[in-house]
């Protein structure tokens, strides 16, 4: 069966003005569509045919480049998408509170931790909170469509929260501004998302 | 030694519709501004204090070469621009890029399918060897051919910066319109 772009739960404009209509219009009708299309022509007719996205990306250092770039490029945006909310904000609580308070300190000192890796990503790529084999979290981040699930990854493991650093995911409308964006982000975290990840 | 933003031959709003006078008023007074003052702060108290671009460009790691090869690759960037370009090269680096690439639009077509093709942020390069070779390659984020002991002659940026406010996803249209903006008289000199 071939990968399907997802529907977003909300409306294009739901994230304003944190993010503009246009840029998530453009953003999930043409870069992650192109990533979902170019992703079935990579394993079409292939032994990959059928796996699941999870399971391909496990297994990427075997796998072309165009698996590599597309296929990253269609599980991060699946992800960033359901990460996001327009009730969303403030702070998780339960476990993964619990878990955030253990592997950083704070609340605030895992957002300051995750604000330097996305902002200090150089060129293109995404900044995660990856849930590790031993059940730590980790803030990482990775360049290009590459993310945590890989085995070509720095760091490993299971990526509950993701911001894609992509200049077109902001660009039309903070343009050199990247840590604007990143503030604004944290209004629209859907920590519920988060939660049910961090739980699986 | 500090670095300068240097100044451009032609006005912000000179290669509209092209380039947008507001995506130069970013990709040169904010992105290009902010690589120079980068690169001026990161090399203080270094061994690169005093020394000059194309030896940081060649020498450098980290933070210091990513600045000072965005430094010197925006500057070759904006520089091989004119209202007006376009057209084709002349002399020599004509013979050249016909010998090699068999005519200037098969050049053109392989130079555009280089950068269409850089995987996120980057830039695709004319360069020549020692012996005067012409080849394309493709550099990822800050790259620089000069590592590689590779003499650049044209270089289009396709960091999203440069085309996104004026063409979005659309990157091979941005491509395909900087080839008439270009001052083939700047680019055949280096060669």
């Amino acid at each position: 069966m071939a990968f399907e772009l997802p529907q977003l739960e909300y409306a294009y404009d739901a994230l304003e003005p944190h993010i503009d209509a246009r840029t998530m219009e453009i953003h999930h009708t043409k870069h992650h569509a192109t990533y979902t299309a170019n992703l079935n022509g990579a394993v079409e007719g292939t032994e990959l045919e059928g796996q699941s996205i999870e399971t391909i990306l496990a297994n990427i250092s075997k796998h072309s480049v165009a698996v590599r770039n597309n296929g990253g490029g269609f599980y991060n945006h699946n992800l960033f998408w359901t990460v996001m909310s327009p009730n969303g904000g403030g702070k998780p609580s339960g476990e993964l509170a619990s878990a955030i308070d253990k592997a950083f300190g704070s609340f605030d000192a895992l957002k300051e931790t995750f604000n330097k890796a996305a902002a200090t990503r150089f060129g293109s790529g995404w900044a995660w909170l990856v849930k590790q084999a031993d059940g730590t979290l980790a803030v990482t981040s990775s360049a290009n469509q590459d993310n945590p699930l890989m085995d070509i990854a720095d760091v490993k493991g299971t990526p509950i929260l993701g911001l894609d650093v992509w200049e077109h995911a902001y660009y039309l409308h903070y343009q050199n501004k990247r840590p604007d964006y990143i503030g604004a982000f944290w209004n629209v975290v859907n920590w519920d998302e988060v939660t049910r990840r961090f739980k699986v | 030694m500090s670095f300068e933003l240097p100044k451009l031959p032609y006005a912000l709003n000179a290669l509209e519709p092209v380039i947008s006078q507001k995506t130069l008023e970013f990709h040169y007074g904010k992105h290009h501004q902010a690589y120079v003052n980068n690169l001026n702060n990161l090399i203080k108290g270094t061994e690169f204090e005093n020394a000059d671009l194309d030896t940081i460009v060649k020498k450098s790691e980290g933070g210091i070469f990513n600045n000072g090869a965005q430094v010197w690759n925006h500057t070759f960037y904006f520089m091989s621009f004119k209202p007006n370009g376009g057209g084709e090269p002349k002399g020599a680096l004509a013979e050249a890029i016909n010998s090699t690439f068999g005519s200037f639009d098969k050049f053109k077509e392989e130079f555009s399918a280089a950068a269409a093709t850089v995987f996120g942020s980057g830039w695709a390069w004319l360069v020549k060897n020692d012996a005067g070779a012409l080849s394309i390659v493709k550099e990822s984020n800050a790259g620089n051919p000069l590592r590689d002991g590779l003499t650049p002659i044209l270089t289009c940026d396709v960091w999203e910066h440069a085309y996104y406010l004026d063409k979005q996803n659309l990157r091979p249209k941005y491509i395909e319109e900087f080839f008439s903006i270009l001052d083939w008289d700047v680019v055949s000199a280096r060669y």
